[in-house]
């Protein structure tokens, strides 16, 4: 190798870490202010103040909580397997955070812009349930492995209703790539996947609920009957990594609806017809517009819907979801055919 | 160079995984070995450009059966082992039949023949990318296997339902 390729080599790495560094730290707040509007809104939701007392409004109360995270007592139950009950929750953690890798937030932001992003991001999720699993068996209490039990349970049933409505996006735009999926989204007829998938649409979100173990599917983490569910025996800075992974979830499962259902960066170009003065703003702005309103979406039926049964959630998901998702893969193939 | 130096220490890895898998007294740790030996596996497919196989290797595997194999594992009591007698007593007349299975492969090596070049060369998979160039082969020119091995699964899973049913009832 010559010196020059070395060096750009050398200047790839470097934009690629600058990249990673922007991504977790952007996504890092994200997570600490996910949590705070949680409890602003729902507060709001049940005419509540939510938190007032830190800073203004309340408004650094993350940093408090991290902050007593961060000093609390590190316990190890005496009977845990210690190497596996340190490993859970890196695990859990880690498999949330490299998912921020393959999303496209805007059109020339990426950090690993592969072939097959929407595949990787699947078999990178699939990994995450052996956090909880082996958290809950590391623990060696029952309420941590009943929880982990029925979360993994939960988690592998409702990846594959979430698998098979994504297929029929896959096979309108004809590509694995997310930001291919995006730009095919551009020019289609309706702008955004979500109005001719409606079907997998509202697959795809429910199954995204039920993923990221929140109301109404929040059965592994069932406070009146679990304690806490899979991480009850983690306390400080490990309770923190779990706390962190589910909130990097929500925002990769509502990144993957965005890019897949609602256009990513994009708008629609009957939109831009009515008001073209809006193509002029940036596309990381439509993105975060998109992806918040998911989010808030998660606490709004967190406020309003009860807890489901465990063998209704299973009979949703086996039963309904699963064979409607099939039938939307049929519909879709025969479309995509005959036109 | 690189390339040669990042394959020895897969195979190395993967060999040296594997045997630490079936070593451990503890079966989950077993499965979490393996679950590391998965990853290495895939990072192979990962150099051969076969990038699809890669991710469907992790989310089959890793994602869908080792979970499955953890299940079991948990809801087992693992604390009272199961104790089979052995197949065989002497150990010599399994390290001699294994030996002669190693002379075995080690001999029909010789007669391996390299196939001929298809049409598929590494650029040109690179050019319309592996999941398209591997979709396309499974369902036309190998469209019969396919359905075959479809039609063997579906057999497996209706068998297994029938068993645990047949087992319910009685």
């Amino acid at each position: 190798m010559t010196p020059d390729t070395f060096i750009k080599f050398g200047i790839d790495v470097l934009i690629i870490v600058i990249k990673i560094a922007v991504v977790l730290v952007i996504g890092l707040l994200h997570v600490a202010y996910a949590t705070y509007f949680e409890r602003k809104v729902i507060g709001h939701m049940q005419v509540r103040l939510g938190p007032m007392r830190v800073g203004p409004h309340g408004l650094l109360q993350p940093f408090a909580d991290g902050i007593k995270l961060f000093f609390k007592e590190d316990l190890i139950p005496e009977k845990a397997d210690k190497v596996v009950f340190y490993l859970a929750p890196v695990i859990f953690m880690a498999s949330a955070m490299v998912n921020l890798a393959f999303i496209p937030f805007s059109h020339n932001f990426i950090i690993a812009d592969i072939n097959i992003g929407l595949l990787f991001i699947f078999a990178i999720a699939g990994i995450g349930v052996y956090g909880i699993f082996i958290s809950g068996w590391a623990s060696n209490s029952k309420y941590a492995f009943i929880g982990g039990l029925r979360s993994s349970a939960q988690v592998i049933s409702y990846e594959i209703a979430m698998g098979f409505s994504l297929v029929g996006v896959m096979i309108m735009a004809g590509s694995l790539n997310l930001t291919e999926i995006v730009r095919a989204q551009e020019n289609s007829i309706f702008g955004m996947y979500a109005i001719p998938q409606i079907v997998g649409f509202v697959i795809f979100v429910i199954a995204a609920v039920a993923e990221t173990n929140r109301t109404p599917f929040d059965l592994p983490e069932a406070e009146s009957e679990l304690v806490a569910g899979y991480f009850v025996e983690y306390t400080g800075f490990r309770f923190a990594l779990f706390f962190l992974g589910e909130y990097i979830a929500m925002f990769i499962m509502a990144s993957l609806c965005t890019v897949c259902f609602l256009g990513g960066w994009t708008l629609p170009w009957y939109v831009l017809k009515v008001l073209p003065f809006l193509q002029h703003v940036p596309g990381i702005v439509w993105f975060l517009i998109k992806v918040y309103a998911f989010i808030f979406f998660y606490y709004w039926i967190r406020a309003t819907v009860p807890r489901y049964r465990y063998d209704q959630l299973m009979s949703i998901g086996w039963k309904i979801l699963i064979p409607v998702a099939l039938a939307n893969i049929l519909v879709t193939g025969l479309v995509k055919i005959l036109l | 160079m690189i390339l040669e130096l990042f394959f020895a220490y897969f195979a190395f890895a993967i060999i040296v995984l594997s045997i630490v898998v079936i070593t451990r007294r503890n079966p989950v740790h077993s499965v979490l070995w393996m679950l590391l030996l998965f990853f290495h596996i895939a990072s192979v497919y990962l150099f051969l450009n076969a990038e699809f196989m890669a991710a469907v290797q992790l989310i089959v595997y890793a994602g869908g059966i080792m979970v499955l194999f953890l299940f079991v594992v948990l809801l087992v009591h693992i604390k009272e082992e199961i104790k089979i007698s052995k197949f065989i007593g002497a150990w010599s007349a399994g390290f001699t039949f294994a030996a002669a299975l190693f002379v075995v492969v080690a001999l029909s090596l010789r007669s391996f023949v390299v196939a001929p070049p298809g049409k598929y060369t590494i650029e040109l998979i690179q050019q319309e990318t592996h999941t398209k160039a591997l979709g396309k082969l499974l369902y036309t020119e190998f469209l019969f296997p396919f359905e075959i091995a479809a039609l063997i699964l579906t057999v497996a899973i209706v068998g297994a339902l029938v068993l645990a049913k047949r087992r319910l009832k009685s």
